[in-house]
């Protein structure tokens, strides 16, 4: 919509804030749980290595943060661009 | 009183709650029964997601497939809920921004064609179909082993339960049983698990005792398991032992299936705004991992709880003597879903490897002649409480919270497939002009038909029924996902490029799982072995999503560069869908 220039802007700053959260996701789950982990094998964690405690519990809650840390920012940009529902 | 009346009241407990909720939440609108009228809290449908997503297979089979395979079948844990970081940035504030009622309908509007949507309302209905199937089949396993009924007897309840509360209240009366359901569930799942993480660390949250010390040993209790299973000559537990390349496949496959998958898709259509979708599937993932951290912890404990019974004075000692075996097993047994078999005639149970070859000498040595037990995945779960010893109403629970993982997942599936048939086939071809009263009293009937065919396919499971994996996560990999991130994220993939590309997705993704497990499923016509050493491409049939939905990608951009671009009005609807402003307006004029 060429009235409305902002939004170009704001969703730029969209495709950037979701890069860099994909990015997060994919190397927790498949960096550190599955193709990294012979790499953090010397780091132990409760009888196994960081790899493992990755693939069973920590990409879990990265995921969760993510999403809420994706929620909370959107919504800001949303107002900052004046996008938001009324 | 008696396990068996337990089980009946808590069951009959439940089961009058969410008839009382079908009678409260009964829908007067099609809005109200697509979308339970858009006024669903954030966290309210948050709930209602987890147990619309969460099925018997997570309930009853996750922690087994863990336990038995261990560090391999991470897949799951992160497959199953990674898919929700898509969903949640990709596509659900956008579509429900879009502001209709069913995931095809998107696809018709957006790629401006009637193929499109008809080719998404056959793969949503072949993948939701596969699936509601285990569902259904899930139901009446828990009946007969917990209710002392017959299979077919308990999926005739089953059906009749949900029967009033999803063909009465379509969406409204599913979200809010589905809301119920997820306490019963979590509740169920998570009191055995406290229990056994007390009783084997110490610690009474499961997802930390996983990585907490064995209090009977005082060593960590993952060496301790990893020690115990190559003793008997399993692989190590915390091992990676299988095709990484294929693990990273197969993990991506339930990832992108899961945010494919139009049953989920449509619970973000309830909520009153974007933002509250944005929110809405983080609540969701919180409710989620509450049942996701405590899986692994839950097959971890009860692999090594089995193998204490088994060998109570260590592996090294003699086996436990089938005489002395506990009531759970038992109970068990009578299932056929554990078996003994002397095959040594000593009476005791050696329970060990026999597939490992290194490990026969030693096995020979002790005078054991194969393995005597085998034990089903399903069993941990559902065993559980009675391996901890825990009194009769946690088994009760148990049961009831298995049934609650059935019947929501089968609940969330048939409002998905009748709202494909009236909304997207008899409103959206046959009959556009049908009236809002003659709209929600087709949707009634698709749904009291989509129960029918389900209880019987229920019944008579056909071949493809035990392929949910690699039908329904596939498909909505490889055909649905990839065409609806499209339509947002780009405008100039056009008409022709979405049908080509979800055709080829869908086309390849079925020959391919044809070619490795028979057409049509029937056994025997399978061109390739179904495993990753002998499979056409090295990949296996169950990760083969993942490629489907790269080549629908690729096509439909290759396809839309080379053809004219959509129309001024669907770049409008684009630019219009991007942003969260004007959302009360779309609702309003449907």
């Amino acid at each position: 919509m060429a009235e409305q220039p902002s939004n170009n802007e704001y969703w730029s700053a969209n495709i950037r804030l979701v890069t860099v959260c994909l990015v997060i996701w994919a190397v927790v789950s498949f960096g550190f749980g599955i193709l990294l982990r012979p790499m953090l094998s010397g780091i132990a964690v409760g009888g196994t290595d960081l790899g493992f405690w990755f693939a069973q519990q920590g990409s879990i809650l990265v995921f969760l943060a993510l999403i809420f840390f994706y929620a909370w920012r959107m919504n800001s940009l949303d107002r900052q661009f004046g996008v938001e529902e009324d | 009183m008696d396990q068996y009346t337990l089980n009946l009241l808590v069951v009959g407990a439940t089961f009058a709650l969410y008839i009382g909720i079908a009678i409260w939440a009964r829908a007067g609108t099609t809005s109200e029964f697509y979308a339970a009228g858009r006024g669903v809290h954030p966290v309210t449908n948050g709930m209602a997601t987890a147990a619309d997503w969460m099925s018997a297979a997570s309930f009853i089979s996750m922690a087994g497939l863990i336990a038995f395979t261990g560090y391999d079948n991470s897949t799951y844990l992160m497959g199953w809920t990674g898919g929700y970081v898509l969903l949640a940035l990709l596509l659900a504030p956008y579509l429900r921004k879009f502001g209709k009622f069913t995931v095809p309908e998107f696809i018709g509007d957006r790629f401006y064609s009637p193929t499109a949507r008809l080719v998404a309302v056959v793969c949503l209905i072949v993948a939701s179909v596969t699936y509601v199937i285990g569902q259904m089949t899930g139901v009446g396993v828990a009946f007969s082993r917990f209710l002392e009924v017959d299979v077919s007897t308990g999926l005739y309840i089953g059906a009749a339960v949900v029967f009033m509360y999803a063909v009465l209240g379509g969406m409204k009366g599913v979200t809010y049983t589905q809301v119920a359901q997820y306490v019963v569930l979590i509740i169920a799942y998570t009191i055995p698990a406290i229990f056994i993480s007390l009783q084997l660390t110490g610690n009474p949250i499961p997802g930390l005792g996983l990585f907490g010390d064995h209090v009977a040993s005082g060593e960590p209790l993952l060496a301790k398991l990893d020690g115990l299973v190559t003793d008997l000559g399993f692989a190590a537990y915390t091992e990676h032992h299988t095709n990484t390349f294929n693990m990273v496949l197969f993990t991506l496959s339930l990832m992108i299936g899961t945010a494919g998958l139009p049953h989920v898709i449509i619970r973000f259509f309830t909520v009153p705004k974007v933002a509250d979708a944005r929110w809405s599937a983080g609540w969701a993932l919180v409710f989620i991992a509450l049942l996701y951290l405590t899986a692994p912890a839950v097959g971890a404990m009860a692999r090594l709880n089995l193998i204490d019974t088994v060998y109570p004075n260590g592996p090294q000692a003699e086996a436990l003597a089938y005489d002395e075996r506990p009531d759970w097993m038992k109970n068990w047994e009578v299932t056929g879903l554990l078996k003994f078999e002397d095959k040594n005639g000593d009476g005791l149970i050696q329970w060990y490897n026999d597939k490992n070859a290194s490990f026969t000498e030693a096995a020979a040595a002790r005078g054991w002649q194969g393995s005597e037990l085998t034990v089903n995945n399903d069993i941990l779960v559902l065993a559980n409480p009675e391996i901890a010893q825990l009194p009769g109403w946690v088994i009760a629970l148990v049961a009831a919270g298995g049934l609650a993982a059935a019947l929501s997942t089968a609940a969330g599936l048939l409002l998905a497939i009748s709202g494909a048939v009236s909304h997207d086939l008899i409103k959206g071809q046959l009959n556009p002009n049908i009236s809002e009263k003659g709209e929600l009293l087709s949707a009634r009937i698709a749904m009291a038909v989509a129960i029918a065919v389900a209880t019987y396919l229920g019944l008579n499971p056909p071949g493809f029924a035990a392929q949910t994996v690699a039908l329904a996560f596939g498909l909505a990999a490889a055909s649905i996902f990839p065409v609806l991130m499209m339509g947002i994220f780009s405008k100039r993939v056009n008409n022709v490029g979405a049908v080509a590309g979800m055709l080829t997705g869908l086309v390849f993704t079925l020959v391919y799982i044809f070619l490795h497990k028979g057409w049509f499923f029937v056994p025997g016509t399978n061109s390739f072995p179904d495993t990753i050493e002998g499979s056409l491409l090295g990949i296996s049939s169950t990760a083969i999503g993942t490629v489907g939905a790269v080549l629908n990608f690729a096509v439909a951009i290759g396809v839309s560069r080379v053809t004219q671009a959509p129309p001024r009005e669907i770049q409008d609807l684009v630019e219009s869908i991007r942003i969260p402003k004007g959302a009360g307006a779309a609702a309003a004029d449907h």
